[in-house]
């Protein structure tokens, strides 16, 4: 009993890495495309910005699992051969940038029109009036949402397990089907889970109210 | 497929309905400590390690529960959680007068729950109760891994009886997009 428990810190300091470094790529990867697909669906006309609404919808109507099969397992079969860490990895960060493309759409679309109108009376180009205006203006808004978002893909990440990604489910689960001791393995599972969510989300709101205070003084 | 399709339909309209049911009284208890543990506890922990749990966990402690039963009820227990929290939210939104009248006719804090307070945070939150009702469908998927027949179980049969992954999975995709999709386009043509 204590054994197994032994074995599941041993599995968890070795699947931690791998769970962070996956989460941390994604949510960088999935930030940047979702502000890019939520700045076309902004600016682009309809001809651009439909095809990516129901590519969002899409994605975002599909569980994951289903998606990872289909990268993982179809995949193969249109020349896309992944591993399991890089299709987890591409998988997370297209799930997360479907999400991610919402908040910044919905912070784009909270940017007053009259600050738009100044900016083009100012002869200012597309690019700066979206990073020197908008994205200054609607960044305390969606930060929330984004680090919500963020969390969430935290939790996402176990589902990789499943395509034999080698992150901190697959080494656990691991440990119990070696040693049988599933129940030992899954409770240190789930509080590592719910330590590392726990903690991401406080840290979230820390950074929030800090930036707050920045801005306030 | 069909039979699988059918399956995650009740099994995610099973997990939604025990959700609401016990998501109502957390939502009430949102303050106590019991109830921030819990909704701390299953929105902090992955739901395939919650399935996993109900799995490996309870028969450990003597709780041998059949599998679909630990699946829906697990299901459940989690959307419980999220739906207590947007209850809560909803809840705030109930106008103070509304709960001086209540008082004053005489209604008890249970008529005044589910007459007053709940019809209105229900109607007030309605896209976020339905956005995790789709969340759930999705999230039923998660209960192929623990061996129960529906609609991505179901797909992985068929990919690996075909050898053709593709197909299966665009297919059981589809499947779970056009119910996710009825269900929103149903929520929002009916009148608020």
């Amino acid at each position: 009993m204590m054994q197994a428990f032994i074995d599941s810190l041993w599995a968890t300091a070795r699947g931690l890495p791998v769970t962070l470094a996956i989460w941390l790529a994604a949510v960088v990867a999935g930030m940047a495309l979702g502000f890019l697909v939520g700045a076309l669906r902004f600016f682009a006309p309809r001809l651009v910005s439909w095809p990516l609404a129901a590519l969002v919808e899409t994605v975002r109507g599909v569980p994951f699992l289903v998606q990872c099969f289909l990268l993982y397992f179809g995949g193969p079969f249109v020349g896309i051969d992944l591993s399991p860490v890089m299709a987890g990895f591409v998988a997370l960060s297209v799930y997360g940038a479907a999400y991610f493309s919402e908040v910044f759409r919905a912070g784009f679309n909270a940017v007053p029109p009259g600050q738009l109108e100044a900016a083009r009376l100012l002869g200012l180009s597309r690019p700066a009036t979206v990073w020197r205006i908008m994205v200054p203006v609607m960044a305390l808004g969606v930060l929330p949402a984004l680090a919500n978002l963020a969390v969430i893909l935290i939790k996402e990440t176990a589902v990789l397990s499943i395509i034999t990604v080698p992150e901190l489910t697959f080494r656990v689960q691991g440990v119990g089907t070696s040693t049988f001791a599933f129940a030992e393995t899954t409770l240190v599972l789930a509080l590592v889970y719910w330590g590392l969510v726990e903690a991401t989300a406080m840290l979230a709101r820390a950074t929030e109210r800090r930036i707050e205070r920045a801005l306030a003084a | 497929m069909m039979a699988a399709t059918w399956a995650t339909i009740w099994i995610s309209a099973a997990g939604i309905a025990i959700g609401f049911a016990l998501g109502v009284p957390l939502a009430v208890a949102a303050q106590r400590w019991w109830a921030r543990l819990y909704i701390s506890f299953f929105r902090g922990v992955p739901l395939l390690v919650q399935l996993l749990l109900a799995y490996y966990a309870l028969p450990f402690l003597g709780i041998d529960l059949p599998g679909i039963v630990a699946a829906v009820g697990t299901l459940g227990l989690c959307c419980a959680a999220y739906m207590a929290e947007i209850l809560r939210g909803g809840f705030a939104l109930v106008p103070r007068g509304g709960l001086e009248a209540a008082r004053l006719l005489g209604l008890t804090p249970t008529q005044t729950l589910l007459r007053i307070r709940l019809p209105i945070a229900a109607q007030a939150m309605r896209p976020a109760l339905v956005n995790e009702a789709i969340l759930i469908i999705k999230a039923s998927s998660l209960i192929s891994v623990v061996g129960i027949l529906e609609l991505t179980r179901s797909a992985q049969a068929l990919a690996s009886s075909t050898f053709e992954p593709l197909p299966a999975y665009a297919l059981c995709g589809a499947i779970y997009l056009i119910i996710n999709l009825s269900l929103s386009f149903a929520a929002r043509a009916r009148p608020a």
